[in-house]
């Protein structure tokens, strides 16, 4: 005791008694704080284990530990389930590089695992669930109404038949033809990167099931033939100027040139 | 050095080249030499070259064929898929069909029809001199016969009924640009005080609590489907709104137009009046889908990029005793592209 007592004066003593002071304060926190299962009442405590520690390994360099964000990624406090559903279920998280926007990539986690992260998530804070299959099924729901809506809330990001569409440097609205209906529900409900929340009071969980109706009809077969990406003047002006325009030079070519 | 100096310079040409040998005028050196074509000349290849032409006929009978074929083999169902499945191979064996003949007439022609070249002079446009002198006497005959040099009033006449009788396009064509010209149809939407703000296919009202952080909303006036051109009123009421952080906001564009970080801003861009609604909720831009152009939400919509001149119009908004979103007025300046009478 005497020698800390000797030692008040050095210059570094403020910091350690700081350092002191939020240790302090973290751990009272940690006891007086709100106990967190509350949040997710349903996931098992076991599962919520199992996605902390996933988390630890192959999240928290980037999303920090207790994911409370830093400055290359958001916090995930209060993102809910189904924003972790759709991030690892599509394989843009873990991202593997930065860029402009997370892409979609094969899955690097099992169902099991991305269930378990996503108990651990929505653990910190109460947010958007996954949904129900009964929730997403396209035959329950009406594709008139669905297109009405995609038409004034998504088509001019994804085009009129959801064929995806490009935004500014670099990003770009994805195709939603091959995105399961869970994960479109859940794109809806917690707006992943550039795209906006459309939270159940804009449209409403029937409303979005009737969304996931329209989309599951688009991208089939075409009547005409080749649809060219269903990506409207653009791929057809291509094809009309490079490949219609070249086949005709190439022929007034041809039919200009000297037999030999 | 100029070509006249190459040519008057050095002494040292040959015999023959000197400048006094160049002449007035080079003459027609006429046609080249004709070449024969392989075909000509070898049997062998010349049988070759019919037998191509002999092919691209019979694939275009073997396109004929199999368009024959896929009209009997491959009905179109109620399905998509069958419509599909008719429709290309009906496609491809019209298309052999008809490019077989024309490839081949082609192909005969330059191959194995003869290629001698052939100058055919051009006949002089102008008739026979006797020709055109018989029909100018025929043309002053005439005039001298109606008297138009005599009669001053009846060429008066015949020009003026000529001169007046295009009014009768004219002025219809123009009465009607000129009956609608009600530029402050323009000037004005529906927004009014205390108008409701409701969802766009839906009409339902919007609650300003349910209009969360990050979320868009797009909009048009309540009673929309009420008034006597649904379609019109909206194509200048529609409007977006999105919620901000309050700390996002860099500036606003009506000073207590926004009710707690909720702004509301015309859908219709200033540019060519394309509906602006690409939101990018990260950066808060909204993006014209029609010619890129890019407006900061947090800016009091001012223009970022593109070839829009002016900010979008905001539409001020404030909360009923329900908390229901509604307009405080009109917008106070006219929305979408620009035209003479708008500052007016």
């Amino acid at each position: 005791m005497k020698s800390i007592a000797a030692r008040r004066h050095d210059r570094r003593a403020p910091l350690v008694l700081l350092a002191l002071a939020l240790l302090l304060t973290g751990v009272l926190y940690a006891l007086a704080a709100p106990g967190r299962a509350d949040a997710a009442p349903l996931a098992g405590q076991a599962d919520v284990a199992a996605g902390a520690k996933l988390f630890q390994a192959n999240c928290a360099t980037c999303h920090g530990v207790g994911a409370v964000g830093t400055s290359v990624a958001p916090s995930l406090v209060g993102v809910g389930a189904a924003a972790v559903d759709f991030q690892v279920g599509t394989g843009r998280m873990p991202m593997t590089m930065s860029g402009p926007q997370a892409q979609a990539k094969p899955v690097q986690f099992t169902q099991d695992q991305i269930s378990q992260l996503a108990a651990y998530v929505a653990s910190l804070g109460p947010g958007p669930e996954i949904p129900t299959a009964e929730m997403v099924d396209p035959s329950k729901g009406d594709p008139a109404t669905g297109m009405a809506i995609f038409r004034t809330n998504c088509a001019m990001c994804h085009n009129a038949v959801g064929a995806g569409g490009s935004l500014t440097q670099g990003k770009f609205a994805p195709n939603l033809w091959q995105t399961t209906p869970t994960h479109l529900y859940e794109a809806m409900l917690t707006g992943p990167q550039s795209m906006p929340v459309f939270n159940d009071a804009n449209i409403t969980p029937e409303e979005k099931r009737d969304v996931i109706a329209f989309i599951s009809q688009q991208g089939g077969t075409q009547p005409g033939g080749l649809d060219l990406g269903s990506l409207g003047p653009v791929s057809e002006g291509l094809w009309a100027w490079v490949v219609g325009l070249g086949l005709i030079i190439g022929a007034a070519v041809w039919i200009g040139a000297k037999s030999s | 050095m100029s070509s006249v100096d190459h040519y008057t310079g050095p002494a040292n040409l040959p015999e023959g080249h000197g400048p006094q040998e160049l002449p007035e005028r080079f003459e027609n050196p006429g046609l080249p030499e004709h070449k024969p074509r392989m075909g000509d000349v070898d049997p062998k290849v010349d049988k070759r070259r019919e037998r191509i032409v002999l092919a691209l006929f019979g694939f275009s009978t073997l396109g004929t064929i199999g368009f024959l074929v896929a009209y009997f083999a491959l009905p179109t169902g109620k399905d998509v898929e069958t419509i599909h499945r008719s429709n290309l191979w009906l496609g491809l064996g019209l298309a052999a069909s008809l490019l077989g003949i024309g490839l081949a007439a082609i192909q005969w022609a330059k191959s194995i029809m003869n290629n001698e070249e052939k100058v055919e002079e051009r006949h002089p446009m102008a008739s026979r001199p006797e020709v055109r002198e018989g029909a100018i006497k025929n043309l002053t005959d005439g005039a001298k016969d109606s008297g138009i040099s005599r009669r001053g009033l009846l060429k008066s006449a015949v020009v003026g009924s000529i001169l007046l009788f295009p009014l009768t396009i004219a002025v219809p064509l123009i009465g009607e640009i000129g009956g609608d010209w009600n530029v402050s149809k323009l000037k004005h939407t529906m927004w009014k005080k205390g108008l409701r703000l409701t969802q766009d296919p839906s009409g339902r009202p919007i609650k300003a609590s349910d209009v969360t952080i990050g979320s868009v909303w797009h909009v048009i006036p309540d009673g929309l489907d009420k008034t006597a051109q649904p379609l019109n009123e909206k194509a200048k009421a529609v409007v977006l709104v999105v919620r901000l952080d309050p700390r996002d906001i860099k500036s606003e564009q009506i000073p207590g137009a926004s009710y707690e970080g909720i702004l509301a801003f015309s859908k219709i861009c200033t540019h060519v009046g394309c509906p602006v609604a690409l939101y990018e909720q990260q950066t808060h831009h909204l993006l014209c889908p029609c010619h890129q152009s890019t407006f900061d939400v947090t800016n009091g919509a001012k223009v970022v990029f593109g070839p829009a001149k002016r900010p979008l119009p905001q539409l001020p908004i404030t909360v009923d005793d329900q908390g229901y979103l509604v307009a405080q007025s009109d917008f106070d300046q006219p929305v979408g592209p620009s035209f003479w009478e708008r500052l007016r």
